[in-house]
């Protein structure tokens, strides 16, 4: 069951010659088949490619013996949401207007992947644009939760995470907009990190909230996202808004450093209407935590509440520009293969930006959102990170997005208030709900305390590594 | 006295000449050139590109809105001005809105035959040149360009992106203008500014310049007559304008305008009131033609571009941009012309050189680098203007320089002649040319020239053409 592995143990398998990168790639690609037709975690699947790229990582390795220090993802299969653009391999962001269309040019991301030796699998299924929380919106039909696949496994990169849980790769890449990483690997039982805006270059994401968008890893441990961070941070002369501030060696320094750690823990985050099984699991982490050295300490943060209107006119205003390009002249298919939702949030945006309601909406929004960034900034001169829950509720049925327009919006509002200030953020799983569905935290840092951010998850981690609920399996 | 005073404004759009593109690496020389061949996914909008800012045509467009006097603000940003149109590839087009890169700038027209003269901080000014008010100096990028044609009896629309990203600086003016004639002598004065700074070709039929007047007319009856010798304020402003576009001729512009003050004066002395809108310029009749009016007007929804962060000058920055720019200023002929003359060059001379910024260029350096002795520099200064020279790249300007400088000398060396051989070969000469001795005695006086030349072709090495004709006409007497 090589595909069940981590990147950290596959590198080892690897490295001591236990398995070749054509197996390891092969194991994933098998169990792709076997489940995909339940999970539909992939829009496409490149097993041509992948297998080619598989012997290349083979031959490498064993023609240079420092070939694996070298690159550290050489020889691991790795999926990718269908919204990064991939050179020669249909990129659609599960929207049927891009249905034809073949990318002439590789993403930032995934340039940086292949670079260090990373064989793509292929492209996993996403709400269309990433428009969604569920995956429900795809136009090539909903992913459905490894766990129980009459669920949901949340959105819009739930096709990675449920490719992840499922094992049908070692890892994945998401992107986020706000809660698009986070919230499926909260409903899907894995680790998501949301890197701080400008971290990870966006060149080659179909845009989104383009002051937002925020690629990142969904992995099945916090190392693992600890090495693809390091493989992917960095300041990109294709991407302006990309920072020059250094790349911490996150893997290398990854200790569980929880003592006398400062957590902030802000009432407002517990919101009105949580599912009392994930209030409680999250509480019962946060005591974990308090136990292993850290100091809780309660700050109080604005509700998140204000920060739902603020990320939707901001995002949809940013979106109705970002779609204008589709405007059936190039790529095949022409406006009417627009989905609802990206149809709602085009008039939506249109209209937030028009004369006479600028001011009103997206100027105001900007104003708000300069004032939840200082909140948090206030909050971080008194702790080191905050801690959350993820989603307010568990994997919801499939169909629940149904004429709920405001879905995404509301299942993300915990995820909202830090993506608009452009923290770094990260799920790990804390638990189980008794109707066995999983349960995630979030921690949240400073801008750029991905390191920060890692080492407190990598300590949560490894000191609740003998938790009976890590030894589950989804059954698929 | 007329019953309308015009009330003119013009926007102007100057193609950068950039090596690349505004916010890509493709080559922005597009002209003639194969139908996108100079394309990339940035400047084609394909998903996920993303737009990276040229930092040399940011300072360019700087440098144009300190030539032209503007306030360089510390702030300033992009904006995104959406709507559509098959030629713009990302729905929308990066500009500048509320924070432009230069504001409140001037120039100074030499010769107005209209009244108003305002200085820059609105005061009247005690001298006859007219201010024509630069509101906003701002960048964007161009758009692809539609070509329609049939295709195997079909007509088609086909989008050539090779200008796509272009980097384009566009200046506006207050509606300071009341005559074609000032508004053709401020574009001139544009034109050389942008040469000058040598950031733009300004060529007018590669489409470097894009002329776009606004127009209407205010009436002289009503208190709203300038009286005062101050700008006019917005609120005195006609209640309606007619902007028209596509124009790329400095000549046209001026045929536009009197149309349509022509055009307009009918329409208002029947009572009625030309409507708000955008017309557009046909060259073959020399008129102007509806394109859209103001119920059609777009809303542009400007927001930040959230792709590109905002810019925040340094003054130092600024400052040292402003040196440069002051430095090329002082080449405009306007304030050449006079140096020139004041070294000794004739009137004709100086403007020759002072209008062609390589002969301008060839001639400062020629005298700061010493390469023609500071004697010959007034002869150098003839020469250089009587010889064809191509306009050259800055970089080029000192080979050139040093070329030139040494065919001048070449073509003015001259060797001391041995008298006595003079003396034997003007004799010759006399002897063998009696005809034409005979015309110069009866008054002829070119005669003494085909002695002069005949006298000199029997030199091997170049001889003073002075002294022979002294000789000449001393043996003659």
């Amino acid at each position: 069951m090589l595909n069940k592995l981590t990147i950290k143990q596959a590198r080892e398998g690897l490295k001591k010659n236990e398995f070749s990168s054509v197996e390891l790639t092969r194991a994933c690609l098998d169990r792709i088949k076997q489940t995909d037709d339940k999970l539909n975690a992939f829009v496409t699947i490149t097993e041509k490619e992948a297998i080619e790229q598989a012997k290349k990582a083979d031959s490498a390795i064993a023609l240079q013996g420092q070939a694996l220090q070298a690159q550290s993802l050489l020889g691991i299969p790795i999926a990718v949401k269908d919204n990064f653009s991939t050179k020669g391999i249909r990129t659609t962001a599960s929207s049927k207007v891009l249905d034809n269309y073949i990318p002439p040019f590789d993403a930032t991301v995934v340039k940086k992947l292949k670079e260090a030796g990373a064989i793509i699998l292929g492209k996993t299924n996403m709400d269309a644009w990433a428009h969604g929380s569920s995956t429900e919106t795809s136009d090539y039909g909903a992913t459905r939760n490894p766990w129980n696949t009459q669920h949901l496994p949340g959105g819009s990169s739930g096709g990675s995470a449920a490719a992840v849980v499922a094992n049908q790769c070692i890892a994945a890449i998401g992107s986020e907009t706000a809660g698009s990483i986070r919230q499926p690997a909260s409903w899907c039982g894995v680790v998501g990190l949301k890197p701080t805006y400008g971290r990870v270059s966006r060149y080659g994401v179909v845009a989104m909230g383009s002051s937002l968008d925020s690629p990142g890893p969904i992995t099945k441990t916090v190392e693992d996202s600890a090495i693809i961070l390091e493989v992917l941070a960095g300041q990109d002369k294709m991407d302006a808004t990309t920072s020059p501030s250094p790349i911490e060696n996150y893997s290398g320094n990854l200790v569980s450093n929880i003592k006398n750690l400062v957590i902030g823990i802000s009432d407002e985050y517990f919101i009105e209407g949580i599912d009392p099984e994930v209030e409680k699991a999250v509480k019962d982490a946060i005591k974990k935590l308090e136990k292993m050295g850290a100091k809780i300490e309660t700050i109080k943060l604005f509700d998140p509440k204000y920060a739902i209107d603020v990320y939707t006119i901001i995002q949809r205003s940013e979106v109705s520009s970002n779609l204008a390009r589709y405007d059936g002249i190039r790529y095949g298919n022409d406006r009417s293969f627009f989905g609802e939702e990206a149809k709602r949030r085009i008039m939506f945006g249109t209209h937030a930006l028009s004369s006479g309601y600028y001011d009103q909406y997206y100027n105001k929004a900007s104003q708000v959102r300069s004032v939840i960034i200082d909140d948090f900034k206030k909050a971080f001169e008194k702790v080191s990170v905050i801690i959350a829950p993820t989603s307010p509720s568990l994997a919801l049925p499939v169909g629940a997005t149904k004429g709920k327009s405001m879905f995404g919006e509301i299942a993300d509002v915990l995820v909202e208030p830090p993506s608009i200030a452009g923290l770094p953020g990260i799920n790990i799983p804390v638990g189980f709900s008794k109707s066995n569905l999983p349960i995630g935290m979030q921690i949240i840092g400073p801008q750029f305390a991905e390191e920060k951010v890692l080492q407190v998850a990598h300590g949560y981690e490894t000191g609740t590594r003998d938790e009976e609920w890590r030894k589950l399996e989804p059954k698929v | 006295m007329s019953k309308y005073t015009p009330v003119i404004g013009l926007e102007v759009h100057v193609e950068l000449k950039t090596n690349s593109k505004m916010f890509c690496g493709c080559s922005s020389d597009y002209f003639g050139k194969k139908p996108n061949t100079h394309t990339c996914p940035i400047c084609l909008g394909l998903p996920g590109a993303l737009p990276v800012p040229n930092k040399k045509a940011i300072e360019w467009c700087i440098m144009i809105g300190l030539a032209l006097n503007c306030d360089i603000p510390l702030f300033s940003k992009f904006d995104r001005k959406n709507y559509f149109y098959p030629d713009l590839p990302k729905g929308y087009q990066i500009s500048q809105y509320d924070k432009p890169f230069g504001i409140n700038g001037w120039i100074d027209l030499a010769n107005s035959a209209s009244r108003v003269a305002v200085s820059r901080n609105h005061e009247p000014r005690a001298t006859s040149h007219k201010r024509i008010r630069i509101k906003r100096v701002h960048m964007e990028e161009d758009t692809g360009k539609l070509i329609h044609e049939a295709i195997n009896g079909g007509k088609v629309s086909l989008i050539d992106f090779n200008r796509s990203g272009v980097p384009l600086v566009e200046i506006v003016t207050e509606p300071d203008f009341e005559l074609a004639e000032e508004v053709k002598e401020y574009l001139q004065k544009l034109q050389q500014i942008v040469r000058y700074l040598d950031v733009s070709n300004a060529d007018m039929e590669k489409g470097d310049m894009r002329l776009e007047p606004n127009i209407s007319l205010r009436s002289n009856n009503t208190n709203t007559t300038n009286t005062t010798n101050k700008p006019i304020s917005n609120k005195n402003l006609p209640k309606y304008k007619v902007e028209v576009k596509n124009i790329n001729s400095f000549n046209f512009v001026g045929k536009a305008i009197n149309y349509e003050i022509k055009r307009q004066t009918e329409i208002l002395d029947k009572g009625e009131i030309p409507s708000q809108e955008t017309r557009g310029f046909v060259e073959a009749t020399s008129s102007t033609v509806t394109q859209r009016t103001k119920e059609e007007a777009s809303d542009y929804r400007y927001f930040p571009e959230p792709d590109i962060p905002p810019f925040r000058w340094g003054l130092d920055y600024i400052d040292g941009l402003n040196k440069n720019v002051t430095e090329k200023m002082k080449e405009l002929p306007q304030n050449r012309i006079p140096q020139l003359i004041s070294q000794g060059l004739t009137a004709g001379t100086a403007a020759t050189i002072a209008n062609d910024p390589t002969r301008s260029a060839v001639f400062g350096t020629a005298q700061t680098q010493g390469t023609v002795s500071p004697d010959q520099l007034i002869q150098f200064g003839t020469y250089i203007s009587n010889v064809t020279i191509i306009p050259t790249e800055i970089n080029k300007i000192e080979k050139l320089t040093y070329n030139l400088s040494e065919e001048f000398k070449k073509s003015t060396k001259t060797i001391s002649v041995d008298e006595d051989k003079l003396n034997e070969v003007i004799n010759k000469v006399i002897k063998d040319n009696p005809k034409a001795v005979e015309d110069y005695k009866k008054g002829k006086e070119n005669a003494i020239m085909f002695l002069v030349g005949q006298v000199m072709r029997r030199f091997t090495e170049r001889i003073s053409a002075e002294k022979v004709k002294a000789s000449l006409l001393a043996k003659l007497k």
